[in-house]
């Protein structure tokens, strides 16, 4: 067979090309037309072809979006930071201490809800935290309450819980993966040269691990603030995070060329803050190479 | 160590043979990569070949174009005669033994040895038979209904070994064929493979990295660095008469000493060795230096010379010396000794190797003592 | 005290947290209240029957499982090139190319239907269950891409080279070799990218027009609190349908492992 330099990119380059131009057609293209349009003017129900920087000033001057693209902001910081926080030890748990024939059925466990529809899973929230619903009902019906607790939904804790439940399996694979790299007779290494228990996963096992923790925080953090349906649900829609503002200036108000602007100016400032805080992390993410 | 033949019994086997591989000036590019910088090999029918080399010397590219599954960017490869530009390596008369040994694994014993049966035209049961024929050829007789999976290291290579000869090919390739094996079923597995090539007598082209199952298996060998062939002999021409250091080092063990070169004349070169004094190299054993070598030096076998006890006094040569380091392998001791006047020309001192059998009687040295080496001027190679 | 028993007891406390929503689906699906609160009522399987029953959700059950057969399929085809490509071939470009075909797996889903939906009404395309399809389709590529990789991988080149040697073409060694080897990657890729079709809301939300997907259906429905049960029955289904999909895909997946007689690296991401 000929394997030359060159046949072997043709080849490659003919393999790849049918899921990349799927991948341009419907993803990039579309992505690139929203981004064009975030320059031109809205003309009621047509857009006029006219290069505006106007929409990214309306944008940034409005009240509203800073607001919700703050919240946006608060309710997926703390999400990140609550699901990290709580799957770093079943992570650990998951890689040190069970089995490794047991190994896969936990992961499997684990990536099972995952799986699951995620509009269930936020509705069955709504159901357990609502005004008549099973938290109430049932301590009322525990006696533990007379009146129906009004606070457990449609508000922004509610959100962060629903959402932690949501992505909680995301958090634990990406730490898991990183724990699994680390080479045990390092942790022993470090019992021997006198660390307590402790102070060895403080010292070693924690900055190793940190490449998986930088994972699962982007892996959580980025599909959370573009998440649509909680603040639809849990939220009562009237709790609106950047998603739900996009959609209504897109589809609700037509105004095309503003919603693009959002869009685009959304996930500007998620690819900047990943940014910083892969940066923030490069001195552990440095440690995976 | 060879457990054939002398090199006689190998001239009169393969002395009437005709070529079976010719590579002319064949060259091979990565990119930049100069990986095959024009090799020249014969390789003659019925001959047991190898390639031998350190990883990334070009042996297993060498063994690829031949098989076919790198193209070659210029040069002329021959397969009895047939030129194979272009041909694919479905085509070619050489079937491959790869280094991994590529079982099918979801395929049973039988369906592997009998994969490149599919386009014969034979009837099912005769292919059933030429497939329990192979087997049994290796060894493996009954084993066609296993799943392949469950296969031992041995029993996979061969597997890979009677799936190959099964299509009768003119060559037989094999790529690192016992890398993956352990010590013991490796030293069988080399004697097998040499049994089996007298049995089907076709030729078999080896590709190895190490030195010993080359010496062991070869008719003859090729040594490769850095995409050239540098030297092409017997195991015992090799091994006795290396052409060059690099080689010399590569095969086994070779004690150096710088030399200063005196004089020529017909029958070989006069040379001032420190600790051996003024000796007449033989004409025979006259190589060549590499270019990075400080100048010319002379070599020896650690096997070559032999210890003798400080009062001994036998053989042509003799050189008195002090043992710095003795290591006991149970069949054999390695004494390292500091040769009397080796300080050499810059003043370094050179300990050399000494390897003696430990037969009945003969007691190890101590570190420490005296003791005198017995050598001869045939046994010293110039290295010029 | 065993070591990790205070990790082994978190863990087991985590599962319960993960598990608890989904284990009131079927409490409640059979419960014959009409409200969704405690103490339950009475054993009853109306819910379901009343599920049967449901025309439109027949529809959307139609259009679910149109949508998600074929974008497994287009998936999994697209998946097979772009794993057979990263995981045999060098060619130039080959990180940003992979980059742009793994992108969806973090791009938030909104933005991936507004500016396709976008695209879409500009030129006039009528929303159906095509476009649903196109959309599905491309998120499940990465995905299907990810385990038909794993799978490409195990595979020892020698192997393709071995059936070359032995008289073999491309395409027969490809299909007599490598199909083969990883069939149980292509199954467990397409049961995967079923499922993830099935369940997704977002696309289908706004890419379906005026076609009800499953999920679509049950939004719409979550506003009549009268039909919260039969939406728990429905729930049920779904979350037991997904349950023996992963199940069986991950069999194949470790088939796969087995038969090709690498080590169980664990888990599908």
């Amino acid at each position: 067979m000929a394997t030359g330099n060159q046949t072997q990119d043709r080849q490659g380059l003919t393999l790849i090309a049918p899921p990349f131009l799927y991948a341009v057609l419907v993803m990039a293209a579309p992505l690139l037309t929203i981004v064009a349009y975030s320059f031109l003017k809205d003309g009621y129900l047509t857009v006029i072809r006219e290069f505006t920087l106007e929409n990214y000033r309306a944008v940034w001057a409005d009240p509203i979006f800073h607001k919700i693209m703050l919240r946006s902001l608060g309710v997926a910081g703390l999400v990140t930071l609550v699901t990290v926080a709580l799957a770093f030890p079943v992570a650990y748990f998951l890689s040190f201490v069970v089995d490794p024939r047991k190994k896969s059925m936990w992961l499997f466990l684990i990536t099972i809800p995952f799986w699951t529809s995620y509009l269930i899973r936020v509705f069955l929230w709504k159901v357990i935290l609502g005004y008549n619903g099973v938290v109430n009902s049932g301590l009322k019906s525990l006696g533990i309450i007379e009146q129906p607790l009004s606070f457990l939904l449609y508000n922004v804790n509610s959100m962060v819980m629903t959402l932690a439940h949501a992505y909680a399996p995301f958090a634990i694979l990406p730490i898991y993966i990183a724990l699994e790299k680390i080479d045990r007779s390092l942790l022993e290494a470090g019992r021997d040269l006198g660390e307590s228990r402790a102070m060895t996963f403080w010292r070693v096992t924690l900055p190793l691990a940190m490449p998986g923790v930088v994972a699962a925080s982007l892996i959580v953090f980025i599909p959370t603030i573009g998440d649509y349906v909680t603040p639809a649900l849990i939220g009562g829609g009237k709790i609106p995070m950047i998603a739900n503002m996009i959609q209504s200036q897109m589809l609700d108000q037509d105004n095309r060329p503003m919603g693009s602007a959002l869009a685009v100016t959304a996930m500007l400032i998620v690819a900047a803050i990943s940014l910083i805080f892969m940066a923030m992390n490069r001195r552990f993410l440095k440690v995976r190479q | 160590m060879s457990t054939q033949s002398s090199a006689a019994a190998y001239r009169a086997r393969t002395a009437t043979a005709k070529p079976m591989i010719e590579c002319r000036d064949v060259q091979k590019y990565y990119g930049d990569y100069h990986a095959l910088r024009g090799i020249d090999l014969t390789i003659r029918s019925g001959e047991f070949f190898s390639l031998l080399g350190p990883s990334g010397c070009g042996k297993t590219t060498l063994l690829r174009t031949i098989a076919g599954f790198e193209d070659i960017s210029s040069g002329v490869v021959l397969i009895d005669g047939q030129d194979m530009q272009g041909v694919p390596a479905k085509r070619r008369p050489t079937n491959m033994v790869f280094q991994s040994y590529a079982i099918f694994p979801h395929l049973t014993v039988a369906e592997n040895v009998g994969f490149g049966l599919r386009r014969d035209p034979r009837s099912k049961a005769e292919k059933a038979a030429a497939v329990e024929e192979a087997l049994a050829m290796v060894g493996l007789k009954g084993y066609g209904n296993r799943a392949s999976h469950a296969l031992s290291g041995g029993q996979r290579q061969r597997v890979a070994l009677a799936r190959a000869l099964i299509l009768k090919p003119k060559v037989l390739l094999l790529d690192e064929p016992l890398s993956a094996l352990d010590r013991k079923m490796r030293e069988q597995m080399q004697v097998e493979l040499i049994k089996l090539q007298r049995q089907v007598g076709i030729t078999f082209v080896l590709v190895t990295h190490d030195q010993e199952e080359a010496l062991v298996m070869s008719d003859r060998i090729a040594v490769m660095f850095e995409g050239q062939i540098a030297q092409l002999d017997g195991p015992e021409a090799l091994y006795a008469h290396p052409t060059s250091r690099r080689v010399a080092n590569f095969i086994g063990v070779m004690n150096f000493l710088p030399a200063r070169i005196l004089g020529e004349s017909a029958t070989g070169v006069e040379v001032d060795v420190p600790g051996l004094g003024r000796v007449e190299i033989p004409a025979a054993n006259i190589s060549h230096a590499d270019p990075g070598d400080e100048g010319p030096s002379v070599g020896f076998r650690p096997e070559a010379v032999s210890l003798l006890g400080a009062h001994q006094q036998t053989g042509a040569r003799v050189t008195p010396g002090v043992i710095d380091e003795v290591v006991y392998y149970g069949d054999m001791t390695y004494y390292d000794v500091r040769l009397d006047g080796s300080a050499g020309f810059d003043g370094k001192a050179r300990p050399v190797r000494i390897a003696m059998r430990n037969v009945f009687g003969r007691e190890v040295q101590d570190v420490g003592t005296r003791a005198n080496v017995s050598w001869s001027p045939g046994s010293l190679v110039l290295f010029r | 005290m065993k070591p990790g028993a205070g990790l082994r007891a978190y863990a087991l406390l985590y599962l319960l947290f993960l598990y608890a929503p989904i284990l009131l689906l079927p409490v409640f699906a059979f419960n014959s209240g009409t409200i969704i609160a405690f103490p339950l009522k009475g054993f009853t399987t109306q819910w379901f029957t009343q599920m049967f029953e449901n025309a439109s959700l027949r529809q959307a059950l139609g259009n679910s499982l149109t949508i998600a057969v074929s974008s497994s399929i287009f998936a999994t085809c697209l998946g097979i090139f772009a794993a057979r490509a990263s995981t045999r071939f060098d060619f130039p470009g080959k990180g940003p190319v992979m980059g742009l075909i793994m992108l969806p797996l973090v791009l938030p889903e909104i933005i991936v239907s507004i500016s396709l939906l976008v695209v879409l009404l500009s030129l006039g395309v009528q929303l159906t269950v095509l476009t649903v399809i196109l959309g599905h389709t491309l998120i499940c590529m990465p995905y299907a891409t990810v385990i038909l990789s794993t799978a490409f991988n195990s595979l020892d080149r020698s192997l393709e080279e071995a059936a070359y040697d032995l008289g073999e073409t491309r395409w027969s060694a490809f299909r007599l070799v490598i199909l083969p080897l990883v069939m149980p990657g292509i199954i467990s890729s397409l049961l995967m990218s079923f499922t993830i079709s099935l369940d997704e809301f977002i696309i289908a939300f706004f890419l379906a027009g005026n076609e009800p997907t499953l999920p679509t259906y049950i939004y719409s429905q979550l506003r009549f609190p009268k039909q919260i049960p039969m939406i728990m029955a429905l729930g049920t289904m779904l979350v037991v349908l997904s349950v023996i999909l992963l199940t069986v895909a991950e069999y194949f997946r470790r088939r796969g492992i087995a038969k090709t007689g690498a080590t169980d690296s664990g888990g599908f991401l």
